[in-house]
């Protein structure tokens, strides 16, 4: 059981090893000239906006505009629903689409195209019309609430979580897999649980990881459906005070970030755990 | 599939020798599956897709119940009744160019990032640093859904006219606004794009990135090859339906964004997803409620035809690695 996990974490952990030779010099190089393009063009506008939010009506430096964002009207309730639906989103997404995604390659990987195919609809339609369309035949039930939008958003994060867990499950042997637990005599349940799982750590964590980034930043649905998000919020809040509003954006950019990276090291502390504690 | 023969074949090669376990089981263990199946009873055999069941229960519900009231509409008179004239009038006039310029908008937003965004996980992933590859992979999540007026306003601070970059490349004596390029025009709309485009390719290529075994680099080096040799004959050939499945992603993330461009241009480029926020908004001439509708459809249709064209594609590429 230990061998089945340990694989694919050494290469979690140690990538590709290509050191040494005059050739891998090269790819260095031009590592050095994408990742430095690449930084700039995503630093230089986050630096302008940071700029321009640390700039007070007269032009001098202040910091008020981030100080006084949690006594903003409606901040707090905002960013409550967002995490609220992130969490209903993520959950609800996982429990579908893991055993889905797993079943069809094991089972009928005949379908695999297929499903290319349906997972890429949710973004061939334009949010605009989808919300529509779902508004036009939701029940009244569904409508007073906020969670029809985690629902939805369930639909819109398919393809991203279908593709990442399609590209998982190619690159590991999940039949191998699958059927050495079976003999060894793993009930379907921990075969999913203790072999598959654990072999799919990286696609479920850039799942999670798109889903949740999804539900906090869509602004289109949400605004359609009248509900006050967190991005809708921002918005809205523009129209009284850019200045603050563009520090709200900033922040919520850091703090999505921080907080997927706190998941990432939990997960990777987790797994060092589980792992020394099956090898022992 | 040639494609998960390899991969599968490479996977028992890197697993230890020193446990033969899962290697030397696969025999007996593959009949016990098999018999697992076909020894069910009449669970098994009424159909393998009772197990899709959920997913398929859910996408209906949410997915195309709602896209049939759209294509529906797309065909009714306002006053109800079956009509071809929404279409005709999402297919004539402003709209055409409205689709003429959504599609020019999407090939350049998904093309472009999408080679940057495969440079760029190429290089995190063979990259030593697994700091730099946690900080590339959770910011990817982040900008890949950053958008709509927050994303308008970085770049407006940055590229506007009077932004940051602009003053910058001014005092270098290059005016960007007189060298053809405006941020409220297409060019500045796909430079925009690129923000959340170049994420999205970097999240959903990684994975795939990830099948590309370092036995088979140094399987090939010890053979002789060069490394460009290296991506014509091995890497290439298996990477290329992941990306071009990656690229058609940006192209319908692209093709579908609504509201950066909408902060951005306030309408003054013609985009079909714009022109549909239009007639959502209410702002349309009686009689022509449904145009709405079928402008969606429209994009629908435009999705359909790339997506056969993928499908062909990559049926070749899977023929050609056997």
């Amino acid at each position: 059981m230990v061998a089945l996990v340990a694989e694919p974490l050494d290469e979690l952990e140690v990538p590709a090893e290509e050191e040494g030779t005059g050739k891998h010099r090269r790819i260095r190089w031009w590592r050095g000239i994408v990742l430095f393009a690449v930084g700039a063009y995503f630093i230089i506008p986050f630096y302008a906006a940071l700029r321009f939010s640390l700039e007070g009506s007269n032009g001098k430096f202040t910091l008020s505009a981030f100080t006084s964002i949690p006594s903003q009207p409606g901040f707090g309730a905002a960013f409550a629903l967002s995490v609220r639906l992130a969490v209903i989103t993520t959950v609800i997404t996982m429990v579908l689409m893991v055993p889905t995604a797993v079943y069809v390659h094991l089972r009928v990987p005949r379908l695999r195209r297929l499903f290319d195919g349906i997972t890429v609809l949710p973004i061939v339609i334009p949010p605009v019309v989808l919300i529509v369309g779902v508004l036009q035949v939701a029940p009244t039930v569904l409508k007073g609430t906020p969670d029809l939008l985690a629902l939805v958003y369930v639909v819109l994060a398919m393809p991203f979580v279908y593709r990442s867990l399609d590209a998982g499950l190619r690159a590991i042997d999940l039949k191998t897999l699958v059927e050495a637990s079976r003999s060894l005599g793993g009930r379907w349940s921990s075969t999913l649980l203790r072999v598959v799982l654990p072999n799919l750590r990286a696609a479920l964590l850039s799942a999670t990881i798109l889903t949740v980034a999804l539900v906090l930043g869509e602004f289109t649905m949400a605004s359609l459906d009248q509900y006050q998000t967190f991005p809708v919020w921002i918005v809205n809040f523009e129209q009284d005070d850019a200045h603050v509003s563009t520090a709200v954006s900033l922040l919520a950019l850091v703090g999505t970030w921080l907080l997927l990276l706190l998941i990432t090291s939990f997960d990777r502390r987790q797994s060092r755990r589980w792992l020394r504690k099956e090898s022992r | 599939m040639g494609e998960s023969a390899q991969v599968s074949a490479a996977s028992h090669r890197s697993i230890p020798a020193g446990d033969p376990g899962p290697v030397a089981t696969r025999r007996g263990a593959g009949g016990a599956f098999e018999d697992d199946v076909s020894g069910r009873t009449w669970r098994s055999r009424v159909s393998p897709f009772v197990g899709l069941a959920p997913f398929a229960l859910y996408t209906l519900v949410f997915l195309g119940i709602p896209a049939l009231a759209i294509v529906y509409g797309a065909f009714q008179k306002p006053s109800g009744g079956f009509t071809f004239e929404n279409l005709r009038l999402a297919t004539t006039g402003i709209y055409r160019t409205g689709y003429e310029t959504s599609l020019e908008l999407a090939v350049i937003s998904s093309v472009v990032p999408g080679i940057i965004g495969l440079l760029l996980a190429y290089a995190i992933h063979t990259s030593k640093s697994t700091n730099l590859r946690r900080i590339v992979s959770t910011s990817s999540g982040v900008f890949a859904n950053f958008g709509g007026v927050p994303l308008a306003f970085l770049f407006i601070a940055t590229l506007g006219t009077t932004g940051v970059a602009t003053t910058w490349l001014r005092d270098l004596g290059i005016d960007p606004y007189q060298h053809g390029f405006d941020l409220y025009t297409l060019s500045g709309v796909a430079l925009v794009y690129m923000y959340f485009q170049i994420p999205l390719m970097v999240l959903v290529i990684t994975p795939a990135l990830g099948g590309i075994r370092s036995t088979w680099r140094e399987a090939a080096n010890n053979l002789g090859a060069r490394s460009w040799q290296f991506w014509r004959h091995v890497g290439g050939p298996v990477l290329l339906p992941s990306v071009l499945g990656a690229v058609l992603l940006l192209f319908g993330s692209a093709l579908s964004a609504y509201a950066t461009a909408q902060a951005l241009t306030s309408g003054s480029i013609a985009l079909t997803p714009i022109q549909i926020g239009t007639f959502l908004n209410g702002n349309v001439l009686a009689g022509e409620q449904n145009v709405g509708k079928a402008l969606g459809f429209g994009m629908i249709v435009i999705i359909m035809v790339v997506m056969l064209l993928y499908g062909i594609l990559q049926r070749r590429a899977s023929k050609w690695l056997r």
